[in-house]
């Protein structure tokens, strides 16, 4: 019996020795960064003959995806992301080559090193992308620039026609309380912390006295109001929705009449035949208090294993044909100036299987820089508002565990 | 003389034959030895990997990057405290899963008690089959399915139209149903094993006593058949416990796990310390369940 004890006691020395050891070595060591590699590439080699990527739903499709594969060599894999915090956690893990990353993760992405500087002389298409989406503040930091640009859209306010009436031309559909409880169960929100920002869009229009400016910057009054506003619209929602073909069969069984959505689930629903409408191209496709939208860019990974077939992609993701190809099958602004070129798009339509819309930038306003200042295109809120009130507005930090707390 | 000649001319032992000297004689080490690989995974693999996630529920973080910085501090767990939504969630939780639990142990018992006593051995074999083959399925399959039925064109609603009524559609209600879907067979199978121990002569000399059946089932069979009910629960429980993707696609509640997976990118040391409450929980579920002598019928 003492004999067996001893055994067991052994055992658990050996047990508790082991995890002592890995206790020092968890809380002695820093994380380690992996071959990150924050240089920006000199030159574009041979194709690595693969590419992993982590993108928005619709942005790798055919037959613009197997063009690229048949002329590069570089065998594509996708891994579609629903929300920036997947994204953001896709990439940190470092097994992917490139992302099409929003405002709301490429600070993110910037800050933690996960991302490396893009070399833009190595993507010559980039010379004839719309120079309002060169240089700002959601793809270049200090001067340097981490991407290049995919396209641009707004959130789109979408609803049954069968079932919504009168036509909504307003936000408050979904966000005055009164308004939506008609529609009480059957409304549809995107489920992230980001779309506190159009609670403050929607606030900006409505209630004037916040003071509202940039829905991303709000100091801890205008965000308690939208806060509030969205615990107040929990009553009435049907889904929270964070996978884009979730939404589309919410909406295509009745279960959701109302809601924000994309243009790719738009897009697909009506070609189920379903009865949806969404704001008109004459009010540029928001609601009249305007919008928040996106603005895309392409990012490489410091950790990417085929850098020369990422860059062929971001070149050829915004080469006048794919682009086109992309922004119209999508339903989204391209970012590439030369796609709008009428043969350009009609070509590309046709090689889509789109019926042909050669005023397709003129809907999408593409070339107007003008529309998307009523765009508020999605960005990573930060403590310092960028303007005179300093430091004190809400991070998001802020933003994520209020969005637990409105979600109750 | 000749004895030390002998040892010095001895066969040079292989090294096989001197490991075997080593662990002879040397209990401890031979069961170390058979231990270590198993003992490795378990203490390396899950406990070291548990232990790497709560000390996280110490640490803080950073605001833009989502990166932990190793500071000591407390707060984490002040903000479960303070914030009444983390209770709120917690208690929807526990509260669920204690449904569960209760819903499939009396759907079970009537099935198990079938199977073990009442069934001929043909119908008892289909029976088992039928009970399992919901386990082979894919879990997302099965839950996407109810999401369907549950939809407001889908099956329950049009099979409750003509009588006037309405089904659940999605919310708390249909967490419920899906989970008590899920785990029923890991409730059945455990009751159906310890029903079968009861000896049927307990039962015939329960009736020659004069109980009535009703008598018999409360006095003899559920008092012998309790301590399996117990352990089934412990599945039922644990897993609605920590459950997050049938809330996702049924509901917009939000259970506990839900809130650990949409914190994990921006905020591991939440994440880390509002896994602790699961844990604790079960902790004290274990215990008591160990008490009632589940640990027996497992």
């Amino acid at each position: 019996m003492r004999g067996q004890r001893a055994e067991v006691r052994a055992a658990w020395l050996i047990a508790a020795g082991l995890v002592a050891a890995i206790f020092a070595t968890g809380c002695g060591s820093s994380s380690s960064t992996g071959d990150r590699n924050t240089d920006m590439l000199q030159e574009v080699g041979k194709g690595e003959g693969e590419l992993n990527l982590v993108a928005w739903a619709g942005y790798v499709s055919n037959p613009w995806k197997s063009d690229f594969e048949k002329e590069t060599g570089c065998k594509v894999n996708v891994k579609v992301g629903g929300t920036s915090d997947q994204m953001v956690q896709l990439m940190r893990t470092g097994d992917y080559d490139g992302v099409s990353a929003s405002g709301n993760a490429t600070a993110r992405l910037v800050d933690a090193g996960d991302v490396s500087p893009v070399n833009v002389d190595l993507v010559p298409n980039y010379k004839t992308v719309f120079d309002d989406l060169k240089d700002q503040s959601y793809n270049t930091f200090d001067g340097t620039h981490y991407g290049t640009p995919h396209g641009r859209g707004a959130n789109l306010l979408m609803w049954n026609k069968d079932e919504v009436k009168p036509a909504p031309t307003s936000w408050d559909v979904m966000l005055d309380p009164e308004k939506a409880a008609q529609y009480k169960g059957k409304i549809s929100v995107y489920d992230d912390a980001i779309y506190i920002a159009d609670a403050a869009v929607y606030l900006k229009a409505h209630q004037p006295d916040l003071g509202i400016d940039n829905p991303y910057e709000l100091d801890e009054d205008q965000f308690n109001a939208a806060v509030d506003l969205l615990k107040q619209q929990r009553a009435n929602v049907g889904e929270y929705w964070a996978d884009a073909l979730k939404q589309i069969s919410a909406f295509a069984s009745g279960d959701d009449l109302v809601g924000t959505t994309w243009q790719y689930q738009y897009f697909a629903l009506l070609d189920k035949g379903e009865p949806m409408a969404s704001s008109p191209a004459s009010q540029g496709f928001v609601p009249s208090e305007g919008a928040t939208g996106w603005s895309d860019t392409w990012m490489i990974s410091s950790e990417a294993e085929h850098p020369n077939c990422m860059y062929k992609w971001m070149d050829f993701i915004v080469s006048p044909e794919a682009n086109a190809q992309v922004a119209q099958y999508f339903g989204e602004a391209p970012a590439q100036s030369e796609s709008c070129n009428p043969s350009t798009l009609t070509s590309a339509a046709k090689a889509a299987g789109l019926p042909e819309n050669p005023k397709f930038c003129d809907s999408y306003h593409a070339a107007d820089p003008s529309f998307w200042k009523r765009v508020y295109y999605w960005e990573t809120p930060l403590a310092d508002c960028g303007d005179d009130r300093g430091d004190e507005c809400m991070d998001y930090n802020d933003w994520t565990s209020a969005w637990t707390e409105i979600k109750g | 003389m000749e004895a030390a000649d002998a040892l010095a001319s001895a066969p040079k032992r292989s090294a096989g034959r001197r490991l075997a000297d080593l662990f002879h004689g040397r209990r401890w080490l031979q069961v170390s030895g058979l231990l270590s690989g198993p003992l490795a995974w378990l203490v390396i693999g899950y406990i070291g990997s548990l232990i790497v996630l709560l000390v996280a529920a110490f640490w803080s973080v950073s605001a833009l990057t989502g990166e932990v910085s190793q500071v000591w501090s407390l707060d984490n767990f002040k903000t479960l405290v303070e914030d009444s939504v983390y209770r709120t969630i917690a208690w929807r939780t526990v509260r669920i899963a204690a449904l569960v639990t209760i819903t499939d142990a009396v759907l079970a018992f009537p099935i198990a008690f079938y199977m073990a006593k009442v069934a001929s051995r043909r119908t008892r074999a289909a029976l088992v089959v039928g009970i399992l083959m919901p386990l082979w399925s894919f879990y997302l399959v099965k839950v996407y399915a109810w999401r369907t039925m549950l939809s407001a064109d889908g099956v329950i609603n049009w099979a409750l139209e003509p009588l006037g009524l309405h089904g659940p559609g999605y919310g708390t209600t249909a967490v419920w149903l899906v989970m008590s879907y899920l785990w029923l067979p890991y409730m059945i199978l455990p009751i159906y094993a310890g029903l079968e121990r009861i000896p049927d002569s307990l039962l015939s000399a329960s009736e020659d006593l004069g109980a009535s059946p009703f008598t018999t089932f409360r006095r003899v069979i559920l008092p012998l058949s309790f301590p399996a009910m117990v352990a089934g629960s412990i599945f039922t429980f644990s897993l609605t416990l920590g459950d997050y993707i049938t809330p996702q696609l049924v509901s917009n509640s939000q259970f506990i796990g839900n809130v650990v997976s949409s914190n994990i990118t921006n905020n591991l040391p939440l994440a880390s310390a509002f896994a602790v409450v699961p844990i604790v929980v079960m902790v004290i579920y274990l215990l008591i369940a160990r008490r009632l002598g589940a640990f027996e019928h497992l």
